[in-house]
């Protein structure tokens, strides 16, 4: 490495010495600048741009409205006065209710009491700014010129709010009590669905890494599989087996599907693989010397268990739990199918800115949206600082021993959970084929003639097939290099921080509010980059960023295994970086590679939030078809659709199998 | 990755960038029509005109008017075929309309014709507030069939009737607004404060109640004519209600884009939308159209449906959707438990 000093000879103090930036190293910081701008330019200023627009208000400006009525004859016309100076001597509307929205109307009508639409006398109204807008019937009318209105045209006339900054919205929201209420309900849902699922989930991996029971790998097949699917579909399951026609109906004793409970049940659904996984990795890395101490010590199972085990998965149970809550509060597909009048943060985007066309009020929800997302992510992050290091070199593997009583039960357990899976599974398969649930029992394929639905047919399909590779091939690409650079770049350490933030930002965003936040941002013909509005780039772009951090942590995991002596030989043999990289790095990291693909286009299969404020009619989407088919009532295709993305997402998964299985063959010898 | 990056750039250039090769006039129509008619309308349009090609961009009708809205101060469509009127009133008191006397227009009925002259709107059919009632489950529950709007609020009908939101769903704010043109609003809220106590839920979409009916999710489905026909025709045991007190109903319409680059088309197209044979095409799948005299009946439905249709006046409820929403959401949405 070169060392420059920065003067010919040597300083006497004061004067630090700096590395010269070899050129190498020029390459990687231009690289992480371009991913950088990336996340930037996709995450950041869409974010900001949303969170101004929260700001963005209406408000009846009565100040702007000018008022001139005629006497009987029509001819004379008395003075000139101010809507606003009539309201101040009528008191016609109260201050509150000048906060508007963007659709708001208000009755000119409303400051004349003693109007009547049988009177001959006139009126004359105009603004006192070129902005001030208001309809005659519903046609807009702008500006300062005075117009004139017989009192029969004049009772339809409204005055159009303005458009200003402040925090009306804000309050509209929280003086709104079904919305307000939303909070609170979001919340609670999360709560019981985290300690329901983290209970069922540690229970699974306690059974699996402190049993001998049989068929681990079996259950851990299936327990994989709720990440395949839309988490739309458990909702349409549910309806199937509890909803009023349902199977089961009877099992919840005279209570609905629709609320609460479908909530819950579909949330632990497709939260369970995702918390199991993080609590297997965890108690999967037990010291058996632990063990063997507290067995010497003659400590009770009970207290082997809160001594022992239960510590040592303390950060994962924490990080599974964050997880869970994050998933189950920014989720939408599940209560828009099951959530009944049951109202959720999520579903009140949806509702505001698709039934009211509502974008501001839109804007506010996904604002308070991210405060739990985000409280959720500091809070985990915080902790997985403390974590340290359980596993010294010292370590014997825990091995279990056979246990007749204790494995019955975890293998009954485990039975139990994946008979609901595949329960839920089955039935949305018999759903898809069954002609009209529950009065024609006989099978048909015509719940698969998408085409002739709603929702987008056949050709959404494909859309998201090429979704899923586009993201799973850019996403990768840009998620390793971006990874590389702030694990392997030497110099440029604020940058890398900065960078390292930017990329785990995603993780505590809300699909949704992603989604709205690029309506505000490329939707907007200024935007340089306004092209790619309502194109498959634009999808490819959000979904990339919606999934950006497990992706980044998984590239920087693998990263991380390597040991930087390859780094320091290259140089040392002045080998620039990109040989290492190709010849080193990425075969070594291929099977990290390839996990993020297919992490990427699995994701990209099932997302609706991220994607449904952003499809265009040619690129609708399988995820938004099954949303959209579901909405009109058509839950039969819907559940063929979604049953579509299961079966290509297991195809994926075997094609990675064994693509990874070939691969990593020729690859990973080494290992 | 600066490759990547440009290949990404490139690629969405190509996307965005639309095909220049034919000479002929393209038209950007949205839509919220059903899927399944799409390909007829725009064969039998462009049969009678091959030199205009019709590209359909179609969504729902609450995405598709958010679309239009957000597009406002840069528009994509040239012509607007097939949404609801309100939607388009909407749109017209944003000034996005391109107001037209379209040859013809003066054959259609009144009541599907925008007021003002030239009219911004032209409407094409009707979809009318109907109720869906699946016998197999009232039967099993001993209820009688409603005939009446008041029915509904009966106490056995407790926790048996959905209906579309207001707030989310056309289909719901033309039931709302209709009570209210008809009883006034005193009548109409004292209406639905007691036909609350009977809903199951408020649905997104305003197809869905009559389809949860048809599939014995709920009894009694409030829902729009057209869903009901088809849903019986795939087997729902149901049986389409047409109140006695009269029922609301909402125009599908057509509308020019202000600043479109095609105004020529986009006029020829707006002609066409109110002639004879454009009406007649909408009579396939609704049993109530613009044109007089020109509607047959559609299977499953009633002949007189048009003898039930209110007097609906557009502009008043569109200027009072924001204020009748507001109060609606204040007393109903607030009740969010679920009630089983």
């Amino acid at each position: 490495m070169n060392i420059a000093l920065e003067a010919p000879y040597l300083p006497l103090a004061g004067k630090r010495l700096r590395q010269e930036t070899s050129r190498d190293d020029r390459i990687k910081f231009g690289l992480m600048a371009v991913i950088g701008l990336y996340l930037v330019v996709a995450l950041g200023a869409p974010l900001f741009v949303m969170l101004s627009k929260s700001l963005s208000t209406y408000r009846f400006d009565l100040a702007a409205f000018e008022f001139q009525v005629s006497d009987e004859t029509g001819a004379k016309w008395g003075p000139v006065v101010t809507a606003d100076a009539l309201n101040r001597t009528l008191g016609a509307v109260a201050e509150g209710d000048l906060a508007s929205s963007a659709d708001g109307r208000l009755a000119a009508t409303k400051f004349f009491p003693d109007f009547s639409f049988r009177s001959p006398v006139h009126y004359r109204i105009r603004g006192t700014t070129d902005d001030a807008a208001f309809l005659a019937g519903s046609t807009l009318e702008k500006g300062t010129e005075w117009r004139e209105y017989d009192s029969g045209t004049f009772r339809r006339i409204m005055l159009r709010p303005a458009r200003t900054l402040g925090l009306d919205n804000f309050k509209t929201y929280f003086s709104t009590p079904a919305l307000a209420r939303s909070i609170y309900n979001s919340v609670l849902m999360a709560a019981i669905s985290t300690v329901v699922t983290i209970s069922i989930a540690f229970a699974l991996a306690y059974g699996l890494t402190r049993s001998c029971m049989p068929l681990k790998g079996l259950f851990r097949g299936i327990l994989a599989i709720p990440i395949l699917v839309p988490s739309l579909l458990p909702g349409i399951a549910l309806v199937y087996l509890f909803g009023n026609q349902g199977i089961f109906k009877d099992w919840l004793l005279g209570y609905s599907i629709y609320g609460p409970i479908g909530i819950v049940i579909g949330s632990v659904f497709f939260t369970l693989p995702h918390a199991f996984l993080i609590i297997l990795t965890a108690l999967s890395i037990a010291d058996a010397r632990h063990y063997e101490a507290a067995a010497s010590l003659k400590a009770s199972k009970w207290r082997t268990f809160t001594t022992v085990t239960l510590p040592g998965a303390r950060f994962g149970l924490v990080s599974a739990a964050f997880v869970v809550f994050t998933l189950v509060i920014t989720d939408f597909g599940l209560p828009k199918v099951i959530g009944g009048q049951y109202g959720m943060l999520a579903v009140d985007i949806y509702k505001q800115v698709i039934g009211q066309q509502n974008f501001e009020m839109g804007a506010v929800v996904s604002v308070i949206l991210l405060v739990p997302a985000i409280l959720a992510f500091a809070v985990d992050r915080r902790m997985q600082k403390r974590q340290v290091a359980l596993l010294s070199a010292r370590a014997v593997p825990y091995v279990p021993k056979p246990n007749v009583r204790m494995d019955t039960i975890c293998f009954a357990f485990a039975c139990l959970v994946s008979f609901f899976i595949l329960g839920m599974i089955a039935m949305c398969q018999i759903a898809a084929v069954v002609k009209f649930w529950p009065y024609d029992l006989t099978l048909t394929a015509k719940n698969f003639a998408f085409d002739l639905m709603d929702g987008g047919g056949w050709s959404a399909y494909a859309n998201s097939i090429r979704l899923a590779l586009l993201t799973a091939l850019f996403g990768s690409v840009i998620v390793f290099a971006g990874a590389y650079m702030v694990e392997k770049a030497d110099a440029f350490r604020f940058g890398r921080n900065v960078f390292h933030f930017l990329a785990m930002m995603p993780m505590a965003v809300p699909g949704m509010v992603l989604g709205l936040a690029y309506i505000f941002f490329f939707n907007n013909p200024a935007n340089p980059l306004n092209a790619i509005y309502g194109t498959m780039t634009i999808l490819v772009v959000s979904t990339v960023t919606h999934f950006y951090t497990v992706a980044h942590l998984t590239a920087l995991t693998a990263l991380k295994q390597m040991d930087p002596e390859f780094e320091s030989v290259a140089a040392s043999l002045k080998q620039p970086f990109h040989r290492l990289f190709f010849r080193v790095t990425l075969p070594v990291c291929l099977p990290a590679i390839l996990n993020i693909a297919i992490y990427l286009f699995v994701n990209a299969m099932t997302t609706v939030s991220a994607v449904v404020f952003l499809y265009a009619s040619d690129t609708k989407l399988a995820s938004v078809a099954v949303l959209n088919m579901d909405d009109a009532g058509d839950i039969a295709p819907a559940a063929a659709m979604g049953m579509m993305i299961f079966y290509t997402n297991v195809a994926a998964k075997l094609i990675h199998a064994l693509l990874a299985r070939g691969l990593l063959a020729r690859t990973q010898a080494w290992r | 990755m600066n490759r990547h990056m440009f290949l990404m750039l490139a690629g969405a250039m190509s996307v965005a960038l639309p095909a220049i090769a034919t000479a002929q006039t393209e038209l950007t129509v949205y839509t919220a029509v059903e899927a399944v008619d799409l390909d007829r309308y725009k064969a039998t349009f462009e049969k009678s005109h091959p030199d205009i090609t019709i590209n359909w961009v179609r969504d729902s009708t609450g995405v598709m008017t958010a679309k239009l809205l957000a597009e406002k101060d840069n528009p994509q469509a040239d012509v607007v075929w097939g949404l609801a009127a309100t939607s388009l009133l909407l749109l017209k008191t944003e000034g996005m309309l391109e107001a037209y006397q379209p040859k013809g227009v003066e054959a259609l009925d009144k009541k599907f014709v925008d007021k003002d002259n030239p009219p911004s709107w032209v409407g094409m059919d009707a979809y009318v507030a109907a109720l869906c009632y699946n016998t197999v489950e009232g039967e099993k529950l001993g209820l009688k069939a409603p005939k009446s709007w008041d029915d509904l609020t009966k106490p056995e009908y407790k926790g048996h009737v959905i209906m579309p939101n207001p707030a989310s769903s056309g289909t719901g704010f033309l039931d709302v607004s209709g009570w209210m043109q008809m009883w006034g609003e005193e009548k109409a809220w004292s209406f639905m404060d007691k036909l609350h106590e009977n809903i199951s839920a408020y649905t997104h979409s305003g197809s869905k109640p009559c389809k949860m009916a048809g599939a014995g999710e709920a009894v009694v489905g409030v829902s729009f004519e057209f869903p009901g026909a088809k849903a019986k025709s795939a087997g729902a045991p149901i049986d389409i209600i047409f109140p006695t007190e009269g029922s609301g109903w909402e125009a599908e319409a057509t509308a020019i884009i202000a600043g479109t680059a095609n105004l020529e088309a986009a006029k020829t197209l707006v002609d066409w939308s109110v002639t004879k044979e454009a009406n007649e095409m909408y009579n396939a799948g609704y049993a109530v159209v613009a044109y007089p005299g020109v509607a047959k009946p559609v299977e499953h439905l009633p002949s007189d449906i048009a003898a039930k249709m209110i007097d609906n006046d557009f502009e008043w409820a569109a200027n009072n959707r924001a204020t009748i929403l507001k109060e609606w959401q204040k007393r109903y949405d607030a009740k969010s438990e679920p009630k089983s």
